[in-house]
C-alpha cells in the first residue's frame, strides 16, 4: 500500500498523468490530425497546380486571419451543430439528425419573425427560443423511440432529417406571407428581427457566436458538475450499470435528444436570424430540397473537438478558419473544394487520433523521458487490465 | 542446460502507478505441470501475458531450449509452440466449434477451407485427449465447460507444446473442474509442459509439479508442490497466516426481510421457464444461500428481486411493502443493496474514477448534491473514508480511473458501495468469483459482519465449499425449482451435489409448511 501511494505521489506532475486525464492528450491528438491533414492537403496541392501551391497554401494557413469577423460568423451554426452532435454522443447516442433538426429550428424562428407581432426588443430573443423549441421536437422523437422501441436512433434521426427539410420546404411554400415564389426563397427578415451585429465591418459576425460560446461553456458545465450529467456520461460508458444504479435511461433518452436537437434547432435560428451586411436585405431560407450541410458539419466538428463542449468551441472556430483560408486559395487558382479535401482528412485522421496519440506521446517519452519511472507506459491505456 | 523448455529471466514490467512484475525468474520443465500462485494483483497474467507476446517486457529476456527469443505478438507464440487458454473465452459466438478451432489457420486449397480435413484432425484430438465436443454446435449455444474445451483443442489443433491455463477452473463446476485436472495432467505425460495459473490451493496441490508464487510483482520462491503443504503456499502468497475455517457465531434469525411468493419467469426468446413457482424467505440475520450450478434461474430470481427484469408472476415483499412493481432505485432506497455476478457490465463504470463509482447508487442524495450540482468535495471525502475503511488498493487513490484497477479491488469497491449504504437486504452473487485467498476471506468476513448486524443476506454461489462454510440455511435450484433445502451444519457436500445436478429432490413447500407449524 505504501509503496503504491509512493509511486503515485512521484508521478503527479508528470506528462503521463496529465495524459490520464484526457485533457492533453486529446488536444494533442486534435492538432496532430490537423498537422498531418494539412500536410497531405499541400500534397494535394501541389499535385493539382504545382505552380501556386505554397501560394494558395499560405492563404490556407493564413487568409483566416484577414477575415476574422467571418470566421467567427461561420463558426457559429457549426459550433452549435457540434455541440448537439457531441452532447448526445457523450451518453452514447449518435445524432446524425442535426440537419433535420437545425432546419426546424430555422423554420420556427422564420414563423416567430414574420407571423408574431412582438416588441422589437425581444422579437429575435423569442424567434432564436422558438428555435430551440423547434429543434427539440424534432430530437425528442427519435430520442423516444429509441427509448420505448428501441429503434436505432441514426435511422430515425436520418429519416427525420428528410422528413424535416421536406416538411419545411412545403410549409414555407405555401405560406405567403413568409415566401416570395418568383425569387424561390422567404421574404426579408424585418431589421429589428435580426440578431445584433458585432459590428466589426465586411463581416455579418453577430451575438450568436457569444451566445454559442457561453453555451457550449454551459454544457461543459452540467457534464461535469451536475448529476444530470454524471447520469448521462455514466450511461454512455455503460448502459447497464446505469440501470442497475436506478438511473431512469428512457427518460435520460429523450431529455438528451430534446437538448441534442435544440441545440441544433438553436444553430437554425442563429443562422436564419443573422444581420446582413447590406441594408435592407437579411439572410432567407430557400425550399430547394437540399439538406442542411451544417448538420454534417457538426458531426466533424463534433469528431475533432472529440465531443468535448470547449474542444469543440475551438474545434469550430478551427474549421470555420481553414474553410475561409479554403475560399481565399481559389485566388491562387484552385477550386475551394480543395479545401474540403483538406478538412476531409484533418477529420479522418482526427477519427484514428487514439492511436496516433499513443505512438507519438509514447515515442516521445521513451526519447525524452528517461529514467522516468513511469516510462514507455503510454501504450497501455486500453490494456491495463494487466491483473 | 537443456532441462528447461522455456526460461523467463529477470522479467521487469511497468504500469502506470504499478510495478506489476519485478525482476522475475520462471523457469519450465519439459513435461511438468508448473502452477503460477499469487493473489490478484500479484502480476500473474503479466507474466503470461509477456511469454504469450500480449506486452512486452521493460527488462529481462525469455528463452526456449536454452536460446533467447523474442516474442512480439501472439503469432511469435505461436510459432514457438506456445498456447494460451485465456481466463475470458477468445471464441466467436456465432461460429461453430470447428469454425472456431481452426480460425487463423484454416487449412485451405486455393482459398476454398477445407473443412473436412479439419475436422478429421479436430475429432482425431477430441477422442486422443478425451475432450468431448460436438464439432457443429455453435459456441453460443454450448456450455462453458465445452467452450474451455473448445480453447483447449485450438491450442492442440496448432501443434502447441507448451500450454498457459489462466485461472481455467473459475467457471467450471466440481465435475468440470476434475475432469479438466485429469486431462491436463494426461498432457503432462504426454510431454507436454503447462503453466498453470491459480489461486486455488487445493487444485495446484493436486496437479501440480512444482509452484512459483508470486506476491505484489514479486516472486517469492518456487517450491516442490509434493515437498510443502497449503498452508505454507498461502502463507507464501498472502504474506501471513490464513484462516480457511470461517469464523462464524450462533446466531437466531429475525424477522422475515425478503419474501418472494410463487415466482415465475417465463424466458422472452423461447418460453421456456426459466423460474418455477419459487418461494421462499429470507430473515434479518441470516445468510441464505440459493445453490446451484449455473444457468438453472439463479440470474432470474435475482433479476426480479432487484428490478433489473420484471417476473412473468408473483409477488416480492420486502419488509412488508410489495415491491414487485417498484422502480429499482426504489428498491435501493427500500433497502437492497446488491453486489452483482458481473462486476463489469453491471457493477462498475469502468471508465469513471473509483470516487464516481463508489457513489454510483448514493450520488443522488442530499449529502453528494445540492440542487442538482455534485458536490465533489464530499464525494472526495466518502470516497477516501471507503478506500480507507475497506483497504481498496489502487495506483492513484480516489482519482484512479477504475478499468486500470486489479479485479479483486474493483470488487472491494462494489462491496464497500454496497455495503456501507442503508440496507436491510444484501444480495451478493457469486460474490468470490474470480477472486484470491486473501480476498476471499475478506469478502466472507463482510458477508458474515452484514449478518451479525442484523441484516439479511442472500447469497448465490456455485462455490460448493464457499455454500458450506458460509450459510445458515441453503436453498438448493435446479432448473428453476427449488429442490431442497439443507442446514449446511448437518448435510454434506456430496449431498449438496446430487441435489445441484437434478439427482435428488424433496418437496420443499412441505418443508416449509411444516416449519411454520
Amino acid at each position: 500500500m505504501e509503496g503504491k501511494n509512493n509511486i503515485y505521489n512521484d508521478n503527479k506532475f508528470n506528462i503521463r498523468n496529465m495524459m490520464n486525464k484526457g485533457i492533453l492528450s486529446s488536444f494533442f491528438s486534435a492538432l496532430v490530425a490537423v498537422f498531418l491533414g494539412l500536410i497531405i492537403g499541400f500534397f494535394v496541392m501541389l499535385i493539382a497546380l504545382p505552380a501556386n501551391a505554397l501560394i494558395g497554401f499560405r492563404h490556407i494557413i493564413v487568409g483566416g486571419l484577414n477575415r476574422i469577423g467571418d470566421v467567427f460568423y461561420y463558426a457559429t451554426p457549426i459550433l452549435m451543430t457540434g455541440l448537439s452532435v457531441g452532447f448526445a454522443n457523450k451518453m452514447g447516442l449518435f445524432n446524425i439528425g442535426a440537419s433535420g433538426q437545425y432546419t426546424m429550428g430555422m423554420y420556427f424562428a422564420l414563423y416567430v419573425a414574420f407571423m408574431w407581432d412582438l416588441p422589437d426588443s425581444i422579437h429575435w430573443i423569442v424567434a432564436c427560443l422558438a428555435g430551440f423549441v423547434g429543434g427539440m421536437i424534432w430530437g425528442a422523437i427519435p430520442g423516444i423511440f429509441k427509448a420505448f422501441l428501441n429503434v436505432n436512433e441514426v435511422i430515425t434521426s436520418i429519416m427525420f432529417n428528410y422528413i424535416g427539410m421536406y416538411l419545411v420546404d412545403m410549409l414555407i411554400q405555401g405560406n405567403s406571407a413568409m415566401y416570395v415564389s418568383d425569387k424561390t426563397r422567404t421574404q426579408y427578415i424585418p431589421a429589428e428581427v435580426q440578431m445584433p451585429s458585432l459590428g466589426i465591418p465586411n463581416s455579418n459576425v453577430n451575438l450568436g457566436i457569444i451566445l454559442a460560446i457561453l453555451i457550449g461553456i454551459l454544457l461543459y458545465i452540467v457534464l461535469q458538475k451536475t448529476i444530470f450529467g454524471y447520469e448521462l456520461k455514466a450511461t454512455g460508458f455503460n448502459r447497464f450499470a446505469s440501470e442497475y444504479a436506478g438511473m431512469k435511461g428512457k427518460r435520460n433518452i429523450i431529455i438528451t435528444m430534446a437538448i441534442a436537437g435544440g441545440l441544433s434547432g438553436l444553430g437554425g435560428a442563429f443562422g436564419i436570424l443573422a444581420p446582413s451586411g447590406i441594408a435592407g436585405s437579411s439572410m432567407t431560407y430557400e425550399p430547394i430540397n437540399i439538406i442542411a450541410p451544417a448538420g454534417f458539419n457538426g458531426i466533424a466538428v463534433a469528431l475533432l473537438g472529440n465531443s468535448h463542449p470547449i474542444g469543440i468551441i475551438f474545434s469550430a472556430i478551427f474549421i470555420s478558419y481553414i474553410q475561409r483560408g479554403g475560399t481565399l486559395a481559389s485566388l491562387a487558382g484552385y477550386k475551394p473544394e480543395i479545401i474540403d479535401i483538406v478538412i476531409a482528412v484533418i477529420i479522418y485522421f482526427s477519427a484514428f487520433a487514439n492511436i496516433m496519440n499513443t505512438a507519438i506521446l509514447g515515442f516521445i517519452v521513451r526519447h525524452f523521458g528517461k529514467g522516468r519511472k513511469s516510462g514507455n507506459t503510454l501504450a497501455n491505456d486500453d490494456i491495463k487490465e494487466a491483473e | 542446460m537443456g532441462e528447461y523448455i522455456i526460461e523467463m529471466l529477470n522479467i521487469t514490467k511497468i504500469f502506470p502507478g504499478i510495478v506489476a512484475n519485478d525482476n522475475i525468474t520462471l523457469k519450465l520443465k519439459k513435461g511438468e505441470i508448473h502452477a503460477l500462485l499469487g493473489e490478484n494483483g500479484a502480476g500473474k497474467s503479466t507474466l503470461m501475458s509477456i511469454l504469450f507476446g500480449l506486452y512486452q517486457p521493460d527488462s529481462g529476456e525469455i528463452r526456449k531450449n536454452g536460446k533467447v527469443v523474442q516474442i512480439n505478438n501472439p503469432n511469435d507464440a505461436n510459432d514457438l509452440g506456445i498456447g494460451m487458454v485465456h481466463q475470458h473465452f477468445k471464441l466467436v459466438d456465432i461460429f461453430t466449434v470447428l469454425e472456431n478451432i481452426i480460425l487463423g489457420v484454416e487449412p485451405n486449397r486455393m482459398g476454398f477451407i477445407q473443412k473436412e480435413e479439419a475436422r478429421k484432425k479436430v475429432v482425431e484430438l477430441s477422442e486422443k485427449y478425451g475432450l468431448k465436443v460436438d464439432p457443429d454446435a455453435y459456441v453460443e449455444d454450448i456450455t462453458v465447460g465445452m467452450q474451455q474445451r473448445v480453447e483447449i483443442l485450438k491450442m492442440l489443433y496448432r501443434d502447441n507444446e507448451i500450454l498457459i491455463f489462466d485461472e481455467p477452473t473459475a467457471v467450471l463446476t466440481p465435475q468440470e473442474i476434475r475432469e479438466l485436472l485429469q486431462i491436463m495432467k494426461g498432457f503432462a505425460k504426454e510431454g507436454k509442459s503447462i503453466l498453470f495459473i491459480s489461486h486455488k490451493l487445493n487444485e495446484i496441490m493436486e496437479v501440480a509439479d512444482r509452484c512459483t508464487v508470486l506476491r505484489k510483482g514479486k516472486c517469492i520462491g518456487t517450491v516442490n508442490v509434493k515437498d510443502t503443504t497449503k498452508e505454507e503456499l498461502s502463507r507464501m502468497m498472502v504474506g501471513r497466516d490464513i484462516s480457511f475455517k470461517v469464523d462464524k457465531k450462533e446466531r437466531k434469525p429475525g424477522d422475515v426481510v425478503l419474501s418472494v411468493k410463487n415466482l415465475n419467469v417465463v424466458s422472452k426468446t423461447h418460453g421456456k421457464n426459466l423460474v418455477k413457482d419459487v418461494s421462499f424467505d429470507v430473515r434479518a440475520g441470516e445468510i441464505v444461500c440459493l445453490a446451484g450450478i449455473d444457468g438453472n434461474g439463479q440470474r432470474e430470481i435475482v433479476n426480479a428481486i432487484t428490478g433489473l427484469e420484471k417476473p412473468t408472476s408473483g409477488t416480492i415483499i420486502l419488509c412488508g411493502h410489495d415491491i414487485t412493481k417498484a422502480s429499482i432505485r426504489e428498491r435501493s432506497i427500500r433497502g437492497i443493496s446488491h453486489i452483482p455476478e458481473d462486476r463489469h457490465k453491471h457493477g462498475l463504470v469502468l471508465d469513471y474514477k473509483l470516487e464516481e463509482n463508489l457513489v454510483l447508487q448514493r450520488y443522488w442524495q442530499r449529502e453528494f448534491q445540492n440542487r442538482g450540482f455534485i458536490k465533489f468535495d464530499s464525494v472526495r471525502k466518502y470516497a477516501e473514508k471507503l478506500i480507507d475503511k475497506f483497504d481498496i488498493r489502487s495506483g492513484q487513490g480516489p482519482i484512479t480511473i477504475t478499468r486500470s484497477m486489479s479485479g479483486g479491488n474493483q470488487q472491494k469497491a462494489i462491496i464497500a458501495r454496497e455495503i456501507d449504504k442503508d440496507h436491510e437486504l444484501l444480495i451478493a452473487v457469486q460474490p468470490t468469483r474470480g477472486l484470491d485467498v486473501g480476498a476471499i476471506e475478506y469478502i466472507h468476513k463482510q458477508l458474515i459482519s452484514r449478518r451479525d448486524a442484523g441484516k439479511a443476506v442472500l447469497l448465490v454461489s456455485l462455490e460448493l465449499d464457499e455454500v458450506m462454510d458460509i450459510s445458515d440455511r441453503i436453498l438448493v435450484i435446479y432448473e428453476g425449482e427449488i429442490v431442497g433445502e439443507l442446514d449446511p451444519k448437518t448435510t454434506t457436500v456430496e449431498e449438496l451435489g446430487l441435489y445441484m445436478s437434478g439427482a435428488k429432490r424433496d418437496n420443499v413447500k412441505e418443508i416449509n409448511d411444516g416449519r411454520e407449524e
